[in-house]
């Protein structure tokens, strides 16, 4: 009888705000250590914490984009337990009551779309960091992460294999960098995922669940839930039992290893933390978030095929980030004759040539309306789209825009039938055996003149008058 | 002169017949003088004083006096200062320097007053007589042998004993009206919500709340003019809490109309024969003044301090964990490991009435024990509130003893934390409700003072000060002090 897997994910996301959840600190990444601090995220008797709004805003913003419920009165609670990195000895974080409940993402599956159920997200401060490494002796500790602000969001256990889980986590990244909640940078953490992985028969209850704690790649998630699920299999199948633990996963040696069972499980002692009224959203408020919540990746994909006519494929390429977008917009808007061709070319060339460099659209060197000007030429006939591959690398360069590029290497398509009827001529007239075998009806090789014309001419002769002139010619 | 009001210092001040520097060499010589006996002060930087005194002299020379200008103040060991050690009299903040002042601390000084050092306190403030500070017990100056309440009880022998004109309390179960009480002296708790707790080490959260303690109503009005309003970086504080002209409040010298509601639950028996005497008298005396005494109940009120012996030990217990030995205060040597440094620095650092309060807070929010003690505790709480809603419909104020008993002997009850924690009775359940509350003198048993408590409701202090200002006016009972400390008893 087959298994059934059943996952469900907790992901950490840090929150994109200037400053800190509850003080006034910086939250940006790579200060010196403990620069960042200050008497309230280092837990300094008498401290309290103030909650910045716009944590509240930017979760908010979250929940509405995954169709859940705002909870127009939320509470903050304190967790309890020690850790040198946790200053007060507790994190302030949303139990009883979370500022979102009930949404769901929609996930790409084999045949079509697969709804995941997302149980709640809440807010919460992060810790600081703890540092061992290298250290003999000592620990080391750096408090410019304790109180950064950060969303937990929690699934359903609704997935049913690692790649499932990888699909909801590649959306759900996708959609708060979409929405501008976070970097969601994973080797900054900022994109933090635990997964609880139970099997089953299908039809049956849930299995007893292990959480994997420490996964910080897509590929390290994919490995460390099938390993899971292979060991959970095992276990069973041999005789055994799962039994309830948390585990991390080491992605070097690509396995888990228990890091504590039930019993060790921290008892957090939640409460309503004192310090903090309940945190109060109008509707208005809610309203006025909804109103402002930016074009959605599968809506962008979806107006870009019905008002571009963009494949589903360029569509998916286009709609990925908010800057790509952004960016294809812009294009279509400088280039309004032909948005395939734009969808063509940046697609295909320009991130082609993004990529190769190990660079982003956000540092194109090449603007839209220059890469416009460029389809401009190729639509007006000026050059070839050959060439215009040709001018592009040389607009990556910096050697300016297409028409400075074209002059200056003197690329203009040659367009006059006399020029390309000479060229035909001279090529017929060194190939006559080919001429003949043409005439003789092997039409294979009309492909072969185009291509010595095309060579002779150094890629300038326009394809079309090519074509139609050898047409003629070689008749004879 | 050194049990002068501070309206009189301030008066006298403004008249030009003495100077900041001259008071605060006359507090600074009272408290060379006599603290050695009462322990009133557990850090006192004589220079820092003089510095202060001279600035301020040298402010309403230059631009005329600020509210408290000159004036002495006192502070409990629990307001964090930017000058000095703050420890909150306990061996875990040992040596502790704080690189900020409290929000009210920055509020007495732009006012101009002179900061008259730290006074001792029961460790975090958990206590009733001052008998739990790591710097020894505070003493009583009606009676040295006695403990002067608890936990404000430094500020209040400092104000008693004429060692300071006036000084800063914080109250989470009665912490500033007990001692007040037991050592003769007024002192008022304002609703929670009131004065910004940014600064001062946490108690219990949602009770803690800072207040004056002063010799006489009118001078609990002066600090608290410059104590209360709202604080943007303490997220408790209220924004639009209704306005109090404190010093208008000031002016009542009858009770004409006045309903003071008397509650059966708090003139009970078992309660000292004297003191229930002492504040029937002092109701009788309400009754000549014009007012009209209702009898009321507060039905719940037998459940506060078991409610609040489960509140305020939860609050405190993850309020106290910041207390580890990583960052700051006291660390054990030579730690094993992490276990073992965060069990002997805490062993170490906190005395036995706070390792106590940590246990059973902790225990309380416990998984399976949180319903039936944190959350059982909340829904009484939401009925003492309910009482005391209940009573306002009847009544403008309420009337109690502030402790059913006077000052007890030092080490009388100290093995007995039950005992111990009644004598809080009759001050917890406001705490829980938020309520403003004011002890204020009104007799004596046995040479020992014995306190009238006022509790009126949510932000209406004013209601507090005008009943408790006619009724000073009545009696004399502020004019007394302590014959061995130069006073006229």
């Amino acid at each position: 009888m087959s298994w059934e897997t059943v996952i469900g994910l907790e992901v950490h996301v840090q929150v994109n705000t200037n400053t800190k959840a509850f003080c006034g600190c910086s939250t940006s990444f790579g200060a010196e250590p403990n620069t960042q601090t200050c008497p309230v995220c280092l837990g300094m008797p008498g401290q309290l914490p103030v909650l910045n709004m716009e944590v509240a805003r930017k979760t908010a913003l979250t929940g509405l984009a995954i169709n859940a419920t705002i909870n127009l009165e939320s509470k903050f609670d304190r967790k309890n337990y020690f850790y040198p990195d946790l200053p007060k000895g507790y994190q302030i974080s949303q139990f009883s009551i979370p500022i979102v409940e009930h949404g769901y993402l929609d996930i790409p599956v084999a045949d079509g779309e697969k709804r995941i159920g997302v149980t709640r997200i809440h807010i919460e401060e992060d810790a600081g960091k703890s540092m061992h490494e290298g250290l003999e002796g000592v620990s080391h500790i750096d408090l410019n992460r304790s109180g950064v602000p950060l969303m937990e969001i929690v699934s359903e256990p609704d997935m049913r294999s690692a790649d499932e889980a990888v699909a909801y986590l590649k959306q759900l990244h996708q959609l708060v960098r979409f929405l501008d909640v976070s970097g969601a940078d994973m080797e900054k953490g900022q994109f933090r995922c635990d997964a609880n992985v139970s099997v089953r028969r299908p039809g049956e209850p849930f299995g007893t669940r292990a959480e994997l704690k420490n996964l910080n790649s897509f590929r390290f998630i994919k490995q460390a839930i099938e390993y899971e699920v292979a060991r959970q299999i095992e276990l069973i199948e041999d005789g055994g039992s799962v039994v309830q633990e948390t585990r991390l996963y080491d992605s070097t040696k690509g396995e888990s290893r228990s890091m504590r069972g039930k019993e060790e499980a921290h008892d957090y002692r939640y409460f309503p933390d004192p310090d903090l009224p309940p945190l109060r959203i109008s509707q208005q408020e809610v309203d006025g978030i909804k109103a402002g919540m930016p074009e959605l990746p599968g809506q962008l994909r979806a107006r870009f095929e019905s008002e571009f006519g963009l494949s589903s494929y360029d569509a998916d390429v286009l709609s990925q980030t908010r800057e790509l977008a952004g960016w294809y917009e812009a294009l279509v808007a400088a280039h309004p004759a032909d948005p395939k061709r734009c969808a063509n070319w940046m697609a295909n060339e320009l991130l082609g040539r993004l990529k190769e460099q190990g660079s982003d659209i956000v540092d194109s060197p090449v603007s839209p309306q220059q890469l416009a000007g460029l389809l401009d030429r190729i639509a007006d006939n000026t050059i070839s789209g050959k060439i215009a591959k040709d001018v592009l690398d040389a607009m990556m360069q910096g050697e300016g825009d297409a028409d400075t590029v074209i002059e200056a290497r003197g690329l203009k398509q040659v367009t006059d039938t006399g020029s390309i009827d000479a060229i035909i001529l001279q090529v017929m007239a060194a190939n006559p055996e080919h001429v003949e075998g043409f005439r003789s009806g092997k039409d294979k090789l009309f492909g072969f003149f185009v291509g010595q014309v095309m060579k002779a001419s150094k890629g300038q002769a326009s394809p079309g008058l090519v074509n139609e002139r050898l047409k003629e010619l070689l008749k004879g | 002169m050194p049990f002068s009001t501070l309206s009189d210092l301030k008066a006298r001040l403004d008249a030009g017949e003495t100077t900041a520097v001259e008071l605060a060499k006359l507090y600074l010589a009272r408290i060379d003088a006599y603290n050695g006996e009462l322990n009133a002060f557990v850090d006192v930087d004589h220079q820092h004083i003089l510095d202060q005194a001279k600035a301020s002299d040298a402010h309403r020379a230059k631009h005329g006096a600020r509210e408290l200008e000159g004036l002495p103040i006192a502070i409990k060991d629990i307001f964090c200062t930017q000058d000095g050690p703050t420890t909150c009299c306990s061996n875990i903040l040992k040596g502790f320097h704080a690189p900020y002042d409290a929000h009210v601390i920055t509020r007495l000084k732009n006012a101009g007053a002179v900061l008259l050092g730290k006074t001792n306190m029961d460790e975090f403030a958990m206590g009733s007589s001052t008998e739990t500070s790591a710097f020894g017990p505070c003493r009583n100056p009606w009676d040295t042998a006695r403990i002067p309440g608890g936990s404000s009880g430094g500020s209040a022998s400092a104000v008693a004993g004429g060692l300071a004109p006036a000084a800063l309390g914080t109250d989470t179960g009665g912490s500033i009206r007990q001692p007040a009480a037991v050592c003769g002296i007024t002192g008022l708790k304002p609703t929670y919500g009131r004065v910004s707790r940014r600064g001062i080490i946490a108690f219990a959260s949602s009770l803690d709340q800072a207040g004056p303690m002063t010799r006489t109503v009118k001078d609990t009005a002066m600090i608290s003019a410059v104590l209360c309003g709202h604080d943007s970086g303490d997220s408790t504080s209220v924004v639009d809490a209704p306005a109090v002209d404190w010093l208008k409040a000031c002016e009542g010298r009858d009770m004409k109309g006045l309903k003071i509601g008397k509650p059966k639950e708090y003139f009970v028996d078992g309660m000292d024969a004297a003191v229930r005497k002492s504040v029937e008298d002092a109701l009788a005396k309400c009754v000549e003044l014009g007012a009209e005494i209702v009898d009321i109940s507060l039905p719940h009120t037998k459940y506060a301090v078991a409610a609040y012996y489960v509140i305020a030990p939860s609050e405190a217990s993850a309020n106290l964990s910041r207390y580890d030995g990583v960052r700051f205060g006291h660390r054990c040597e030579n730690p094993d490991d992490l276990l073992d440094m965060y069990t002997r620095s805490r062993d170490e650092g906190f005395g036995d009435e706070v390792k106590r309060r940590i246990l059973t807070g902790t225990f309380a929010l416990s998984s399976g024990y949180y319903d039936a003690y944190y959350l059982k505790a909340q829904q009484v709480r939401t009925l003492i509130r309910q009482d005391f809603l209940d009573a306002f419909d009847k009544v403008d104020i309420i009337a109690t003893p502030t402790s059913p008993i006077p000052a007890f002997k030092i080490g009388e009850k100290a093995d007995d934390p039950i005992t111990m924690y009644l004598s809080d009775i009759f001050t917890i359940a406001l705490n829980l409700a938020g309520l403003p509350g004011m002890s204020q003198p009104c007799g004596f048993v046995g040479g020992l003072p014995v306190g009238l408590q006022w509790i009126a409701p949510a932000w209406r202090e004013d209601v507090l000060l005008a009943a408790g200002s006619a009724y000073e006016a009545a009696t004399d009972w502020t004019t007394k002090a302590p014959a061995s400390f130069g006073g006229a008893a």
